[in-house]
């Protein structure tokens, strides 16, 4: 990368690009620290074809990578946010993503995955970091209650930086509400897995996202309860590296599977079919 | 302050227009309309002042702590330790005596009244076996067809490494998972800081009750302030915002029961002991008669209604306070 003269840096790659999928033609890879060809990384689900890191990808992208072509379709997205608590900036903050034509911290709905009907919820971390609030409770209960009431799958993919601040403790209620649903969904026999991406953690961490029959993570993904800023201003050290990355967990015993994007779709594909469900 | 200066004003003004008669109404008028803007300000200066002292007297060593209320509420307690599966954790007291005349599982999160306490305590910061000792107990409790107590007063969970290793996430979330159905009757008791995930872990509940001067907050004011104002000084703003007292819990239809602490706890607690006492045997009486599907299904419609959301497709749901009503007059407590 250092070898490309800095008019060309600036054509092709966008200098705030996050951990995201770039909307230029390239990238730096935050993994390898490689450029590398959006389109290449695109046919690549994501994944770094050096190095195999993790882009964050979209909730469009993710339907697309998993879904069999055009089986989405999509429930509860009437359900939108009102500001209970007449938090400062919230509002505004609200009106301004909904401008944007995000529709919450999670998208609900089922899909086809190689002919298996199972539900799905995605979380959208552009949407106030995925945080859960009110809405992203209820569609999450729904999701279970319609799963309990139909016998269908739920898989959900976790990504959330935990409860949803602006909504106070209803927002920390949600993390009841929707293990409640998940253990009345549980007690109909049916599956529910947990796939958790970077980064899941706080209050979807400690609730729907560890209630997986199987738990599955990818490579890298930082899971965990408390944020790695404020365990080093208690314990006033540095942590260990690699520390509650999807490795870790897998070691402590806290996740079935790590599981690399590319391979995701047949394994879950292999999953449903273990647990009787057919096309 | 300067609402006594504009009130003198005023007044000087009027015992000079009935002296002279002259009308000075409108100059009068100007000097109220003042009035009303600094009163507003005013007012919310005082309310800041109000919700900042109730979160500082939550938070007061003098304060009784769970480990108080177990000792003042339950007859012959025998304290049960460990989780069975890596360690007993000292922030979490629970045990097994009578309330009245229920044999029940009493557990509490303790918090220390002196620096020594505190330590032994952590703080009243449980590690995920804290958590999973009070699972434990819970299913002994469900075997016994024992009412479960839980008495709550944390800053949060412990934000470690041991504590991420050891899972804290899934031991909290395994908690909620099986607390809202456990066949057996459960109340929450929030009597002084309601810290989060760490609190929730002990909170769900077929009736959760609030000392009047306990907090109950999806985040500490001090983390809210600088996270979302930026600025770690601006807590007393930022709990205002949070609606983390007991009162703006029970309009919010969170909190079931807000316990009158008189003088407050921190000065004499017999008063709040007695007021919490008779609460909780009139919810003893009601929930232990319930069966227990009667029981699973009125703590899950309880979580199930929380929530303020608005459905697009036509119908407004305002709020839980009306459903809420409606179950209360159904069960008539």
């Amino acid at each position: 990368m250092d070898k490309l003269p800095d008019s060309i840096k600036k054509i092709f790659i966008d200098k705030n690009q996050d951990k995201s999928l770039p909307d230029n033609l390239f990238a730096v890879c935050p993994g390898c620290q490689e450029i590398v060809y959006r389109p290449k990384l695109e046919q690549n689900l994501g994944v770094c074809p050096l190095c195999s890191y993790h882009f964050r990808i979209s909730v469009d992208e993710w339907i697309n990578f998993l879904a069999d072509a055009d089986s989405f379709t999509s429930l509860f997205d009437e359900i939108v946010s009102v500001d209970p608590l007449n938090f400062p900036g919230y509002k505004e903050k609200l009106e301004e993503l909904y401008k944007k034509g995000i529709n919450e911290g999670v998208k609900t709905g089922y899909v086809k995955l190689d002919g298996i009907k199972t539900l799905i919820g995605i979380m959208d971390a552009d949407f106030i970091m995925g945080s859960m609030g009110s809405v992203v409770g209820e569609r999450i209960t729904r999701l279970f209650e319609y799963g309990m009431n139909e016998n269908l799958p739920v898989i959900i993919i976790c990504r959330s930086g935990g409860a949803r601040m602006q909504e106070g403790v209803v927002s920390l209620f949600q993390m009841a509400k929707t293990s409640a649903a998940a253990k009345k969904f549980s007690d109909t026999g049916n599956l529910y897995i947990s796939i958790l991406t970077d980064p899941t953690t706080g209050g979807v961490s400690a609730s729907f996202a560890f209630l997986g029959d199987i738990i599955i993570a990818e490579p890298g993904a930082l899971i965990g309860f408390a944020g790695q800023r404020v365990i080093e201003q208690t314990i006033k050290q540095k942590l260990p590296e690699g520390f509650q990355r999807a490795e870790f967990l897998e070691k402590k015993g806290f996740i079935d599977i790590v599981c690399d994007r590319r391979k995701l779709r047949e394994t879950l594909v292999k999953i449903l079919e273990i647990h009787r469900y057919r096309r | 302050m300067k609402k006594e200066k504009i009130l003198k004003q005023i007044d000087k003004l009027k015992s000079i227009a009935i002296s002279e008669g002259i009308d000075l109404s409108s100059e009068i008028n100007r000097l109220r309309g003042m009035l009303e803007l600094e009163s507003d300000e005013y007012k919310k200066e005082k309310e800041i002042e109000e919700v900042f002292s109730i979160v500082q007297n939550s938070r007061k060593i003098e304060r009784p702590k769970p480990q108080d209320f177990i000792k003042s509420l339950i007859k012959d307690f025998i304290e049960l330790k460990g989780d069975r599966r890596f360690a007993n954790d000292d922030a979490i007291i629970g045990g097994i005596g009578y309330f009245d005349k229920y044999p029940v599982t009493a557990v509490g999160i303790q918090k220390g009244h002196t620096l020594n306490e505190n330590i032994t305590f952590n703080f009243g910061s449980p590690h995920p076996e804290g958590y999973r000792k009070a699972l434990r107990l819970a299913f002994q409790a469900e075997k016994f067809s024992r009412p479960i107590l839980f008495f709550v007063d944390t800053p949060g969970a412990y934000p470690g490494i041991d504590s991420e290793e050891r899972g804290m996430a899934q031991a909290i979330a395994e908690n909620l998972y099986y607390l809202s159905d456990l066949k057996t009757p459960i109340i929450s008791i929030i009597t002084g800081e309601g810290g989060s995930g760490g609190a929730l872990a002990l909170g769900v509940s077929d009736i959760l009750i609030m000392m009047q001067n306990a907090i109950l907050s999806v985040i500490s004011p001090e983390g809210c302030a600088s996270i979302i104002f930026k600025d770690s000084s601006k807590a007393a703003a930022a709990a205002v915002s949070l609606k983390l007292t007991s009162f703006d819990l029970l309009s919010l239809g969170i909190v079931d029961k807000v316990i009158d602490e008189g003088p407050g706890l921190d000065v004499d607690p017999q008063i709040g002991y007695r007021n919490l006492t008779e609460q909780i045997s009139t919810s003893l009486a009601y929930f232990t008669s319930l069966n227990s599907k009667e029981l699973i299904e009125h703590r899950y419609q309880k979580l199930r209604k929380i929530g303020f959301y608005k459905d697009t497709t036509g119908f407004v749901k305002k709020g839980l306070n009306k459903s809420k009503n409606f179950i209360y007059e159904l069960f008539k407590f």
